[in-house]
């Protein structure tokens, strides 16, 4: 089953290349980089991609009017949709970077600066392992050796009741989240090699 | 918990991967995407690339080039060389690459480091250093002008922390190609005066280099260029030996898990009796 549309969302910033070519990989065709509302009303699945800070992301987001049409999409038609780092970040009630920022307000929950024992440096970066709390569906494939590369200086603090995973860097860093239809990690998949390729197909597997 | 880097540092220069010895001598080793593509299946946890011409020429990035290369490429991919406005940066990274890379512009205009930040976070911003030693001094070491700076890595490092800069790429210029194990006494320098993670660089030899930075100093991640390009599976073979001693990741079924090593940690053949046994081994292909 490789036969789902896919939207990756454009709003400027981020690394769209490395997701499309991740996905690419596993043998999806129907993959669209696109700011369209007919293009995301029309996909099976949407990816809200990252790399980029948490203002500028979502003032490009608001710029495009995507929020109006990311809303209708997600929170009525009930669209899956996987946020990734500050794509992740972007679902929360209102983050701390750069000043505060309201966000898409769709998991309760702030971005907070990373403030950490000394031994801890910050930006958080490399390859850390997840402690899965919800298997189904993003860590199906990745029950075992779950360890993603994460490269973040913010995180999401959200209700426990959303956290899907986190990782232990000298605190609960949360690492993954959902809520229904909304999904979010903030490692990025596209760069943690097998087990990143693995938990886009159990994702895309679990949409029918 | 979080796993030490192993990192694979490519120098490219007129298009080709190179061997650099000593920031002097360059031999030609490849194309780009067929060195990242190697690496990348070996296991390796992040790859530089920086181009070394395009600064020197006054060039643009290459884009294209990039394009071919983050094909190859599921693990983070900074890329550097010929950057000096966001704009490229931008283009940059619609072509592939993950995090940037600063060395000239970091000396020449440091505003664009707080101006990138802005734009696409600190944890983008990768600022390198070359270090050289100077009447018993590490300074700083512009390569365009082939001279050293009045001013000491560890200092310019803080500065550039302040700036915005998200991780700092250490490279020892006399240590570089050399051999001779990566330079302590510099990189403890650069890790006490920065709360950022620093990858180091210069000098690895054998898995021995590595375990021994990340023992004895603080950095984040350890880099070799020409180290990893001149044997098989050389990725592998390194990281199962620095598992022993470090934490490092190492998910591939080729783990060298059952191999000996001889002093320079050259795999010895396996006994008859292993191989013997091997022949009734299936592998099956992992899915994904």
């Amino acid at each position: 089953m490789t036969n789902q549309k896919i939207a990756i969302i454009d709003y400027g910033v981020g690394n769209v290349h490395s997701v499309i070519n991740a996905i690419n990989y596993l043998g999806y065709k129907k993959i669209k980089v696109s700011d369209e509302e007919s293009v995301i009303n029309d996909a099976d699945v949407l990816i809200l991609p990252g790399v980029g800070a948490f203002d500028e992301s979502i003032k490009n987001l608001r710029d495009k009017n995507l929020h109006h049409i990311l809303n209708e999409v997600v929170l009525v038609k009930k669209k899956p949709i996987l946020g990734i780092c500050v794509g992740m970040q972007m679902l929360a009630t209102y983050s701390e970077e750069n000043g505060i920022h309201e966000g898409l307000d769709w998991i309760k929950g702030r971005v907070k600066k990373l403030v950490l024992p000394k031994e801890f440096a910050i930006p958080h970066v490399g390859w850390n392992n997840v402690n899965i709390v919800k298997t189904e569906p993003l860590f199906e494939r990745n029950k075992e050796n779950s360890h993603f590369y994460f490269d973040h200086s913010y995180y999401f603090d959200c209700e426990a009741n959303y956290i899907a995973g986190f990782c232990d860097y000298g605190k609960k860093v949360t690492a993954a989240v959902q809520n229904g239809n909304i999904f979010g990690v903030q490692f990025h998949p596209e760069k943690s090699q097998i087990n990143g390729l693995k938990l886009f197909k159990g994702f895309f597997n679990s949409i029918s | 918990m979080l796993k030490k880097r192993i990192v694979a540092n490519l120098v490219v220069k007129d298009g080709i991967v190179v061997q650099s010895k000593n920031f002097k001598n360059y031999l030609p080793i490849g194309k780009p995407e067929i060195a990242v593509e190697f690496l990348n299946q070996w296991g390796i946890d992040e790859i530089i690339l920086t181009d070394i011409s395009a600064s020197f020429n006054s060039t643009l990035p290459d884009f294209e080039m990039l394009k071919k290369v983050a094909k190859k490429c599921f693990v983070p991919l900074t890329v550097g060389g010929g950057i000096n406005h966001v704009n490229h940066i931008k283009k940059l990274m619609n072509s592939g690459a993950d995090k940037i890379s600063l060395n000239q512009s970091a000396i020449n205009n440091p505003k664009l480091i707080t101006e990138a930040a802005k734009v696409f976070g600190d944890q983008c911003i990768v600022i390198s250093i070359d270090a050289i030693i100077e009447n018993n001094h590490f300074k700083v070491f512009d390569y365009i002008n082939k001279k050293a700076l009045n001013i000491s890595p560890a200092k310019f490092a803080k500065e550039v922390q302040d700036l915005g800069a998200g991780e700092i790429l250490i490279n020892s210029v006399d240590r570089d190609g050399s051999y001779l194990g990566f330079d302590i006494e510099l990189i403890n320098s650069i890790c006490d005066a920065v709360t950022i993670p620093v990858i180091c660089c210069g000098g690895a030899k054998n898995a021995n280099d590595f375990i021994e930075v990340l023992k004895k100093t603080n950095a984040s991640a350890a880099s070799a260029s020409n180290f990893f390009h001149f044997t098989e599976h050389s990725v592998n073979i390194t990281k199962a030996n620095i598992l022993k001693k470090i934490n490092v990741r190492l998910e591939t079924f080729a783990d060298y898990s059952n191999n000996e090593f001889d002093l320079d940690f050259r795999l010895n053949k396996k006994s008859d009796d292993i191989l013997e046994k091997m022949l009734f081994i299936k592998i099956e292909a992992e899915i994904i």
